[in-house]
């Protein structure tokens, strides 16, 4: 697992809640670790302050999935 | 209101829950309360260095056995970020008050005809401290999305009508000090009149930060003079008094139509038979010089229970501790019961938990239920020498064992606000 995706997975764990082993590369926020939209909008910004990159709006609505979380900020990094 | 011509509805008491500077769970304060036992400390969750007061009512940390408080028993981790301390002492009572009611609506019909009223004060005091504090770093695009709703005052009826599901009335009162009562005898009334079958109502306040206790101070309202004898400070009635003494905490009722609660054999502690308003009309923070709103409010309030004073065997005063206030509602109470002041008991149990601003109400009707149950009256700690005689026992230092059928409940808040509730001996 790449340090992106191990860090994005510890503050999903925090965040939300959730046990470690659920938090698998397809799992969506709202489907399957019980977030809500304030949840998300929440996630987001912590992302941006763990990454130092900013998510603009369009760009977090489809941040819904651990893996487009982990892709989004590989993408920003490599830019 | 009543266009076809029905008479209010009863309303009993079937479930009660604190969280208090004495602890948690109605037993385990009761119990302290009676005893003469004080909750007030030295505020630790702060440096109170700049404050001229720098005590408080904080309610202790524990486990529920214990009767304190771990939140972690009673709201998952990740949820508790995103309500603001009040909302989350609110549901730490609740949670009692409705498990102790045994209410749980198995239809939609039921959870449509249950509601809540959990009031407060002041509301999210601390987290709207914390969120300016972003806004002021330049960071106002990092606020959280839970600012909002872990401030909003509305939010304690909203997380509790979520946790159970509760369809009906959802509500809310705000009227500073008063607001408890408020709560409980608004929700009575939503019950009286038809629009919910049970409500699950109160108060709740979390005010005891930097902004909550400077601000207050500013007001001069805090006792300043106790410092190093914080268990001595609050002491209505008193020469020695100084101001009131802050307190955080909640207090909830599970309010229910009579026949409702009997249908399903609930545990009745009481019946809700008077509620009373008035406004000072006066000043923004003193009360009126003559004490006449006070006077009102209880009037009011015994009128609608369609009882004399003379009935009437306990009051639970709002008796803060202030210098003003405790005489002038001392003098209100004597004017209204005139010859019959003499066979009263009147206590202040702020004594004891401090002033719980939004939740007092709620808190003091549930001892003054309590006050019904057990036939006790508890005690006025530290008053040792009152700065004026009075025919009417003040119950000082020492619980007092005493037949009580009837008991009325005072809370007047600033903005010149009164508000009085009448109880009665479960039916």
């Amino acid at each position: 697992m790449s340090d992106t995706a191990e860090k994005v997975k510890k503050i999903i764990v925090e965040h939300l809640g959730v046990e470690e082993a659920k938090v698998t590369e397809d799992a969506s926020f709202i489907d399957d670790l019980g977030a809500d939209s304030l949840d998300t909008v929440e996630l987001v910004m912590a992302f941006e302050e763990a990454f130092g990159v900013e998510i603009p709006d369009d760009a977090a609505e489809k941040i819904t999935t651990v893996k487009s979380a982990i892709d989004y900020i590989e993408s920003q990094k490599a830019a | 209101m009543f266009a076809n011509g029905a008479a209010p509805r009863r309303v009993v008491v079937t479930g009660m829950g604190i969280a208090c500077p004495l602890g948690l769970g109605v037993e385990h304060v009761w119990k302290r309360l009676t005893a003469g036992d004080s909750g007030i400390s030295a505020i630790q969750s702060f440096d109170t260095k700049d404050l001229p007061a720098r005590i408080a009512g904080q309610v202790p940390s524990g486990n529920r056995e214990t009767g304190g408080l771990d939140l972690s028993e009673w709201i998952p981790v990740k949820d508790q970020k995103k309500m603001d301390r009040f909302i989350q002492l609110a549901i730490v009572a609740a949670t009692e008050a409705v498990e102790d009611s045994g209410w749980k609506p198995e239809d939609e019909d039921g959870r449509c005809a249950t509601g809540v009223m959990i009031g407060s004060g002041i509301g999210g005091l601390q987290t709207i401290y914390e969120a300016s504090q972003v806004v002021a770093a330049g960071r106002a695009k990092r606020l959280s999305p839970f600012f909002i709703p872990s401030a909003l005052i509305n939010l304690a009826s909203g997380h509790v009508s979520i946790k159970y599901g509760f369809k009906g009335p959802n509500h809310s009162a705000v009227t500073a000090c008063a607001t408890g009562v408020h709560a409980v005898g608004d929700a009575a009334r939503l019950i009286a009149l038809g629009d919910a079958d049970v409500m699950v109502a109160g108060g709740a306040e979390a005010a005891i930060s930097e902004i909550g206790m400077a601000g207050f101070a500013a007001a001069r309202a805090l006792s300043t003079g106790y410092n190093d004898t914080p268990q001595q400070a609050s002491r209505p009635w008193d020469e020695g008094r100084d101001g009131f003494v802050m307190g955080e905490g909640a207090g909830v009722m599970v309010l229910e139509e009579y026949e409702h609660a009997k249908r399903r054999g609930a545990t009745i502690y009481a019946e809700v038979i008077g509620y009373g308003m008035s406004g000072d009309a006066y000043h923004i923070t003193a009360p009126s010089e003559t004490g006449d709103g006070a006077f009102r409010s209880m009037r009011a309030a015994l009128r609608s229970a369609k009882v004399t004073p003379a009935e009437v065997q306990y009051v639970n005063a709002h008796g803060t501790s202030t210098p003003l206030g405790d005489d002038l509602e001392l003098g209100a109470v004597e004017r209204l019961w005139g010859e019959d002041a003499g066979k009263l008991a009147m206590s202040s149990t702020k004594s004891a938990v401090g002033h719980l601003l939004g939740a007092a109400g709620a808190v003091e009707g549930i001892f003054s239920v309590l006050a019904i149950r057990d036939g006790v009256a508890p005690p006025t700690l530290n008053l040792e020498k009152a700065s004026r005689e009075s025919a009417i026992d003040r119950v000082a230092k020492v619980a007092q064992e005493r037949p009580i059928t009837v008991a009325l409940s005072n809370s007047f808040g600033f903005g010149g606000t009164n508000a009085s509730i009448v109880f009665r001996a479960a039916p």
